[in-house]
């Protein structure tokens, strides 16, 4: 039931879209410069459409079904997000307009940035980075240049949790500083003892996810905070898991130096089968001058019969800007879509049942699979995924298990501090029916596990797909479609 | 209003099997005295006040399909979307599905970039393709960190043209300043009528890249293959930032000998949406694979026998490697690469051609007519392809002004980035353009002059 390749469906001499003639004069093009052949597939129209629908159907997705991949926030994407985002007056805007006409693009933006800011305590904002790893070079970049405009040019260490997400490490990696990594202790905490021995006058800061990828707020966080200021060094938060924390706790207000959001994943902005994301930083107030530029802000204050005049300005130190234009614009015209009709109340309820969610399904699992750090958890957790009476069976078993049950497995094999490791974040828009029946399947492999594991080792068994020779993808590197043999080299 | 389905029975059913009683309960690890602060925020709207307050916000706007005629681009162009680009992003199945991390379930992503990286190649003229990068700027950056990674520890100088746009070279100077890596090039204040000659003499035995833009920034079309040549004899990678759309006339990187071609995909299907999101293309030769950055989808088989598609060489990216990782990006543009291989699939070579050709046509007649204005002249005689620098014969922004007060966007103001070009303007003209849009231009630029 494969779908052949664009270019297997080419038929040469067809055309999707044709474009009017010239109202202008010709001119002869530049021979010299042309290139001969341009080798592009040829289609219908239909015949394109019909291929990337019949693709959409290999996907499984939210608008599908339940997708509890842990640290990822899949929850559901409001449609009035993909209209707003759509309307003429945003998406036929030319980044590089005058600001008088954009009043529009940089209310929106600027009211974005305040919101952004009053829900996790920071005093600026930049909307700039494009996504959650994008945000933390910025971040990075900016605890450097804050450290070098201080004078303090020794410190090149950056602490981060063995729990944490690879991008942190890579993202610190990328300004040539080292990684040194903090342990948990037995309770998902930081270690407190190892995190005091590891700071000093070169720690530039510490990388912190709270709740961390075990779902798990951390015990003692002011300590660790605390432990971090009193070496010099910053604390940059992971935004990752901030779907817990709205109107719960604002991580300005417990000391947090910055932090990145990830829009995609707490705003309801859809993840795109990978992307685009977006990931505005905020930064407590002796960090502001150094955000990247340019940010929004009123240049013309409003009086009696005029509304304020928004445009750019770029923070005095500023680590410079960190892409092209103004950061996802789109996805933010989504993300205030959703805040808006959120309002303080919503958004707490948001961390509310997404945290009431994950505890229920733990809850529904307890003494059928191990969870290593037993307290109540936030908005996910992690589920151990081996069984002494079933040997041979592996996290990977039972995620591939879970398909043919019609559900998009939790991620597996991560953090890597648990052994067979399922994470599960269900997140607030899933009903009790959806969470009970993903229960009562994963209790059910739990089963099959014991008696028949054939059945989870070559499982799935009712997606239109089986389990991939990864190996074969990796050592034959195949990464471009067959052009066929007769393809015919046209000539200019 | 939310988006929370839970009745209030179902939710005291759930408290109950965890074993509190309420919600708040669930949250005792939160330090009490930071708990449940009260968010000045404005309340809630239901959807049908927030689509009222979304379009009063976007009609806050002018915008360059109903409001404006558009000659703006220095990186973000005005083309014309086919109605079946967005269709087909608007599928759920697509936009609201997670990186395709279980390939079982996920055909429809991964065959889509695997098509993407195809296309991406045949129009680059390049080997290998990854799934895409944020945008341009840092996929221009991404190239260096790959040059660096290439090198590492033996050659740690960058070569960038003045020409590379000055965004990207913006973006670049943020990205090395935690990389050890020298600029050079960087000018704005160098000859900028030179050509890409101009950056021989910068190239030597410690140049990891050469960083140069095609066309330049200033619309210049230039042949790099001696550049390339030269670059290679002293051990250098050489990266071509390109214009896909101009990729359907003009040769391309890679039969000049590029080692990176990258570029921004927007001009494929994207919407301006005031920037972003938009679409980092990035390819090489195969031999640097295991340097580049970003998710790859390779060709396999299931264990039924059937065709299939996975993410493949993970063993390079962040979430395996860590801090030994080249680079930290962990998305990619997903559903923007979706748009760019519907874009190329329903236009084809013909459709594609016809763009890039009405492009060149209707800029040439554009600068043609533009140049017979007393006052205006174009700045270079370097073939160009659909924008165009443009020596005026009073400040830019006095001129933009006076074309806005008519609805007309003019051109970038060259004067803001390079000292040299006071009073020039750089001109964009795509197939969106009418001959009696141009012409209107034309007779305004006329007018400022007698102002």
């Amino acid at each position: 039931m494969t779908e052949l390749t664009i270019y297997e469906l080419s038929s040469p001499g067809r055309t999707g879209v044709t474009f009017p003639e010239p109202d202008v004069p010709r001119v002869k093009l530049p021979e010299n410069l042309l290139r001969k052949d341009l080798p592009l597939p040829e289609l219908a129209e239909v015949d394109v459409v019909r291929h990337y629908v019949n693709l959409s159907k290999y996907n499984y997705s939210v608008d599908g079904g339940f997708y509890p991949l842990g640290s990822c926030t899949m929850k559901y994407n409001p449609k009035i997000n993909e209209d707003t985002a759509r309307l003429p007056g945003f998406a036929f805007t030319h980044p590089l307009q005058p600001i008088e006409t954009v009043q529009g693009n940089l209310a929106l933006m600027y009211t974005l940035q305040e919101w952004l800011k009053e829900i996790s305590g920071f005093a600026a904002l930049t909307l700039q980075p494009a996504a959650g790893a994008h945000g933390e070079l910025t971040g990075v970049l900016i605890m450097r240049a804050y450290h070098k405009d201080r004078g303090d040019t020794k410190r090149v260490k950056m602490l981060i949790p063995d729990s944490a997400h690879g991008t942190n490490p890579a993202s610190s990696a990328m300004s040539s500083l080292d990684v040194v990594q903090v342990p948990s202790d037995a309770r998902g905490n930081v270690d407190l003892v190892a995190l005091k021995s590891a700071c000093d006058d070169t720690t530039v800061g510490l990388m912190l996810t709270n709740p961390n990828t075990l779902g798990l707020f951390d015990e003692h966080l002011a300590q660790v905070i605390k432990i971090v200021h009193d070496c010099g060094g910053l604390v940059y938060g992971d935004g990752a898991n901030l779907n817990a924390l709205l109107g719960i706790i604002r991580p300005g207000d417990v000391g947090f130096d910055l932090m990145h959001y990830n829009l995609h994943k707490t705003f309801s902005t859809p993840h795109g089968g990978g992307g685009p994301g977006s990931g505005p930083v905020g930064v407590a107030k002796n960090l502001a001058d150094f955000l990247p530029g340019p940010l929004v802000d009123i240049v013309e204050e409003s009086s009696d019969d005029e509304p304020p005049l928004f445009g750019f300005v770029t923070p005095q130190k500023t680590i410079g800007r960190v892409k092209a234009f103004h950061g996802h614009f789109g996805m933010l015209v989504r993300a205030y879509t959703y805040i808006a009709m959120h309002g303080p109340i919503g958004l707490r309820q948001i961390a509310e049942y997404s945290v009431l969610n994950a505890n229920y399904i733990k809850a529904r699992l307890k003494g059928v699979f191990t969870v290593p750090f037993d307290r109540i958890c936030m908005h996910e957790f992690v589920a151990e995924s081996q069984w002494a009476d079933a040997p041979g069976i592996r996290a990977l078993d039972v995620a591939k298990r879970l398909m043919d049950y019609d559900f998009h497995p939790p991620t597996n094999y991560f953090p890597l501090i648990v052994h067979e490791a399922l994470m599960i974040e269900p997140t607030e828009t899933e009903n009790k029916g959806t969470l009970d029946a993903f229960a009562d399947a994963l209790i059910k492999i739990a089963a099959e596990a014991k008696a028949t594991p054939d059945l989870l080792h070559e499982a799935p068994h009712k997606t239109p797909f089986g389990r991939m020779d990864e190996v074969k993808a990796a050592r034959d590197l195949v990464l471009c479609c067959w052009l066929p043999e007769d393809y015919e080299k046209e000539e200019q | 209003m939310t988006y929370i389905p839970h009745s209030p029975k179902e939710r005291e059913a759930m408290l109950a099997a965890i074993g509190v009683k309420t919600l708040e309960d669930l949250f005792k690890d939160i330090p009490a005295k930071v708990r449940f602060p009260k968010l000045d925020l404005p309340p809630a709207l239901t959807e049908m006040e927030a689509a009222t307050e979304l379009g009063e916000l976007s009609i806050g706007n002018e915008n360059v399909r109903t409001d404006l005629v558009s000659f703006l681009g220095a990186g973000a162009y005005n083309h014309y979307i086919p109605a079946a680009v967005d269709h087909i992003l608007r599928r759920g199945e697509f936009y609201t599905a997670y990186t395709p991390y279980q390939p079982e379930i996920s055909q429809g992503t991964l065959q889509a970039i695997f098509e993407y990286q195809s296309l991406i190649c045949a129009l680059t003229g390049m080997e290998v393709s990854n799934a895409s990068h944020y945008d341009g700027a840092t996929a221009v950056a991404e190239a260096a960190n790959m040059a660096y990674a290439q090198f590492r520890g033996k050659r740690n100088k960058v070569v960038i043209s003045p020409t590379v746009h000055p965004q990207y070279r913006g973006t670049m100077r943020t990205y090395v300043q935690g990389m050890g890596l020298e600029l050079s090039g960087d000018d704005p204040k160098a000859d900028l009528y030179a050509g890409p000659e101009a950056l021989e003499s910068l190239i030597d035995e410690e140049t990891a890249l050469v960083i140069v833009q095609y066309p330049d920034f200033f619309g210049r079309v230039y042949d790099f293959t001696k550049l390339i040549e030269l670059a290679h004899g002293r051990g250098a990678l050489v990266c071509v930032t390109a214009n896909p759309t101009a990729l359907a006339l003009f040769r391309p990187p890679g039969e000049m000998g590029a080692d990176i071609v990258v570029g921004e995909g927007q001009p494929l299907g994207i919407p301006l949406s005031f920037g972003g999101p938009y679409l980092g293309f990035f390819t090489t030769r195969k031999q640097y694979i295991h340097k580049m950055a970003g998710r790859l989808v390779g060709e396999t088989l299931d264990n039924r026998g059937q065709r299939a598609f996975v993410l493949t060489l993970t063993a390079r990216e962040q979430h395996i490697k860590r801090e030994r990782a080249i680079s930290n990006i962990c998305s990619n543009q997903g559903l923007l690469a979706l748009a760019a291989a519907v874009y190329l699939s329903l236009l084809g070579p013909t459709g594609l051609r016809q763009v890039a050709d009405l492009c060149y046509q209707k800029a040439h007649y554009a600068a043609g007519k533009i140049c017979t204005v007393k006052g205006y002249s174009l700045c270079f005689d370097t073939p160009f392809f659909h924008e165009f620098s443009v020596c005026c014969p009073k400040p830019v922004a006095e001129i933009n002004d006076h074309l806005l007060e008519h609805g007309f966007l003019g051109g970038y103001d060259l004067g803001q980035d390079y000292p040299s070009l006071k009073d020039h303007m750089l001109i964009a003209v795509t197939e969106m353009n009418t001959k009696e849009e141009i012409d209107a231009l034309v007779d305004m630029l006329a007018e400022v002059n007698h102002d």
